[in-house]
């Protein structure tokens, strides 16, 4: 039972003597590493700093939790995980968030 | 050694699981299994059996909770039937990937349309492929013995995988026959509780159970379950030869009847086999040399013991209460003659579907089947194809 963590299991290749019984995920906490943010399709949210009134509505509607909120209360995106799917524009009452070109 | 008693195939089963001592049963009632279940209930409500009976709205749940229950460690029995076992279908198959020691009593049934309560094996062919250990009892004993013993099989380190006892629905579900079951304390010692696995639910070990299987990983996961699979045939002999030092009864994963010398051989599974005995006595006094062959463990298949018992045969006529619609024979059929094809001089092999639906496979049925497996090897045909033994024309 040598790989531990999903997502090293498509580098790793392991043999059939080597995967986990049942390829079970004995690691937890691991989804961290998947770099889902390479998912996006071109949009990404964006949040204008002086519009926001940090009433974490976007923190909770965010179905990959990757509003980060920073040590002095600052709403960020975290972009290695945030699929571009746009839901904390549509929900923010304040209209702080914008989807943008990727690459604007 | 308990004391005989007169039991019900569908009570053997009960008790069985009782014996094993489950942790917990997960089930929804559906004739002609009810009264598996049902006994089951009774136990765990009269205080007799300390588990958890989980009564479920659905077969789907009831595999589901068994699953649930079964990576947390518990031992688990289920029972089901025809209709039930195929809204359980897509949920056997993640018993088995999940690598999950679950025993299931199948008093076998057919499938609709139209509506029928009778067996046959069509119910648990249909699930043929979903990675189960497949055990088939011919008589309420066999039912208790396979029964109690396939916890053991399941739960080998070597195995883990799920085991399907198949009892002919009625004919066999509903035989009251004297039996000899285990005591309590033979029992335990036979099988101790469970062993709980390393990676088994716990709140302070999450482990992913089902995760997304990459095609760069699936095909592994894949045989290694096919692999686990295979060894079952090994750890069920030595399973079965300890059980035999204790009880006397000596199971294996075929059995022969009369096949010393035989020029034909009935190759059959479940309750009618008894039927298949009494075609061979018959047909021997009559000076036909006719022996039997019943598969007591239809997976893993056992081809090289198959292909040992037939190897002097001129004949063989596979009687099966299943058929595969629009394949070259019934699923059981298929499964000898593919065995014997490597070997380089071959039995002629005909297979006949029979016994459908709840309807019986008599013994002169049986001798039929033999006699006309017979007549084709003597017309030097080697495939005798498939024929609907009892359909009216």
């Amino acid at each position: 039972m040598k790989p531990r963590r999903w997502l090293k299991l498509a580098d790793e290749k392991p043999s059939w003597r080597e995967l986990p019984i049942a390829a079970l995920v004995l690691e937890p906490g691991n989804m961290v590493e998947a770099r889902t943010g390479e998912w996006r399709m071109g949009l990404k949210p964006s949040i204008d700093g002086s519009r926001c009134q940090r009433c974490y509505i976007c923190w909770a509607f965010c179905p990959d939790a990757s509003i980060i909120i920073g040590g002095d209360g600052s709403f960020s995106v975290d972009y290695a995980h945030c699929k571009g799917c746009g839901i904390c524009a549509k929900v923010c009452p304040y209209k702080a968030i914008e989807m943008v070109e990727e690459h604007g | 050694m308990a004391k005989r008693i007169a039991l019900e195939g569908c009570h053997a089963a009960s008790l069985a699981a009782k014996l094993a001592n489950v942790d917990v049963i997960a089930a929804y009632p559906i004739t002609p299994q009810t009264q598996i279940v049902e006994r089951l209930a009774q136990y765990v409500a009269d205080g007799e059996l300390d588990a958890e009976f989980i009564g479920v709205e659905s077969e789907h749940s009831a595999m589901s909770a068994c699953i649930a229950a079964s990576a947390a460690g518990a031992r688990v029995f289920t029972a089901t039937a025809g209709q039930g076992l195929a809204l359980m279908h897509e949920v056997l198959y993640i018993a088995a990937g999940s690598r999950l020691p679950i025993v299931m009593a199948v008093a076998n049934r057919s499938l609709s349309p139209n509506l029928n309560i009778w067996g046959d094996h069509t119910d648990i062919m249909g699930s043929r492929d979903a990675g189960w250990v497949q055990l088939f009892a011919e008589s309420v004993q066999e039912v208790f013995d396979l029964t109690f013993t396939a916890f053991k099989i399941a739960e080998d380190e070597e195995v883990m995988l799920p085991v399907a006892v198949n009892l002919d629905g009625f004919h066999l579900s509903h035989l009251v026959e004297a039996v000899e079951p285990l005591d309590p304390e033979e029992a335990s010692r036979f099988l101790p509780p469970r062993r709980v696995p390393s990676y088994a639910l716990h709140p302070r070990r999450p482990v992913t159970w089902g995760a997304v299987s990459v095609p760069e990983v699936h095909t592994e996961l894949k045989y290694q379950l096919e692999v686990a699979l295979r060894r079952v045939k090994e750890v069920a002999r030595r399973v079965w030869k300890d059980y035999g030092e204790l009880t006397g009864r000596l199971y294996d994963l075929v059995e022969a009847y009369r096949m010393e010398g035989a020029e034909v051989a009935l190759v059959m599974m479940g309750c009618f086999c008894g039927n298949a005995r009494e075609a061979v006595d018959r047909l021997r006094r009559r000076g036909v040399k006719a022996g039997l062959l019943k598969i007591r463990m239809y997976r893993p298949f056992p081809a090289e013991e198959v292909v040992e018992a037939l190897k002097e045969v001129k004949a063989v006529a596979v009687v099966e209460r299943a058929f595969s619609p629009g394949a070259t024979a019934g699923p059981l059929t298929s499964d000898v003659k593919s065995s014997l094809y490597s070997q380089p001089s071959r039995p002629s092999v005909s297979g006949f579907a029979a016994g459908i639906g709840g309807r019986e496979i008599g013994v002169e049925d049986a001798a039929d089947a033999a006699l006309r497996a017979l007549r084709a090897a003597e017309q030097g045909v080697l495939d005798g194809g498939f024929t609907y033994l009892q359909v009216r024309g």
